[in-house]
């Protein structure tokens, strides 16, 4: 999926559920700088919801979300 | 024309000075939670809350209040120089987050067991974990003083916490006037 985007890390959110996923990756977004775009993947379906809330609530940004196998995959750039 | 001008300008830069005096006065993004309960799920409850208020970039403060305040003791420290009232609420209150037990079908001990064997199993964050956690995102916590002084626990009783503070009503009410978001669980 990054074929075209560059991800700068990754993150494995998978078996964790809420409200761990939220928390993790607002923590690992600024282990990254503004502009760069970070990869979690979670099994959690409630995030279907709550990354989209967690990123328009902190000002990032959501490139891309893709869901296979259970897993769901964001790519979430740091914007703020 | 020109006093028209000069007018349109004064009264331009009286809006501003309101605009810039309102967004300073704007809430900022904090929430402050009174936690009343001292029931497993509830204060699980409280604690998700407060943990995801952090993640999106609010500043949380929880103030612990009546059945709330056991929640907050440690069970390996003792209180010193207690009353016989004091021995007796601290016998029969829960000794800390790993003692308080469901609001629902806790069963004689039995439910709240089941529950707890269940969140470890799917992964879900224990009440110890989520305080831990609590503490590390920097989640501000209060401690009510009078519910402290009635049931007769002392503050070397208390968990060690980054952050914990006792304190009294009006310091609830200064956080919860700046507050988005006020929550009593």
């Amino acid at each position: 999926m990054s074929d075209e985007i560059k991800v700068d890390k990754v993150m494995d959110l998978k078996g964790l559920p809420c409200p761990m996923p939220v928390v993790k990756v607002s923590k690992g977004i600024k282990e990254i700088s503004v502009g760069q775009v970070l990869e979690a993947h979670t099994t959690d379906p409630g995030a279907l919801s709550d990354f989209p809330a967690w990123a328009r609530t902190s000002g990032n940004e959501i490139i891309k979300t893709e869901q296979g196998g259970g897993v769901i995959k964001f790519l979430i750039k740091r914007k703020a | 024309m020109s006093t028209q001008l000069a007018q349109i300008e004064e009264q331009i830069a009286a809006m501003k000075g309101q605009l810039e005096a309102l967004s300073a006065k704007k809430n900022e993004k904090k929430l402050s939670m009174v936690v009343f309960s001292g029931d497993l799920d509830r204060v699980l409850a409280a604690f998700i809350i407060a943990t995801g208020a952090v993640a999106m970039g609010m500043d949380v403060v929880m103030f612990f209040t009546f059945w709330g305040t056991p929640v907050l003791r440690d069970k390996g420290k003792q209180g010193r120089d207690k009353d016989i009232m004091g021995k007796m609420f601290g016998a029969m209150l829960p000794k800390g987050a790993c003692a308080v037990k469901l609001s629902k079908m806790n069963m004689a001990g039995m439910g709240t067991a089941m529950m707890k064997s269940l969140m470890k199993k799917k992964n879900v964050a224990s009440l110890e974990q989520m305080i831990e956690m609590a503490g590390e995102l920097g989640v501000q916590i209060y401690v009510c003083e009078m519910s402290m002084d009635l049931m007769g626990f002392k503050r070397e009783e208390m968990i060690t916490y980054p952050s914990m503070a006792f304190c009294g009503v009006a310091k609830f009410l200064e956080e919860a006037m700046t507050s988005k978001i006020q929550l009593f669980i």
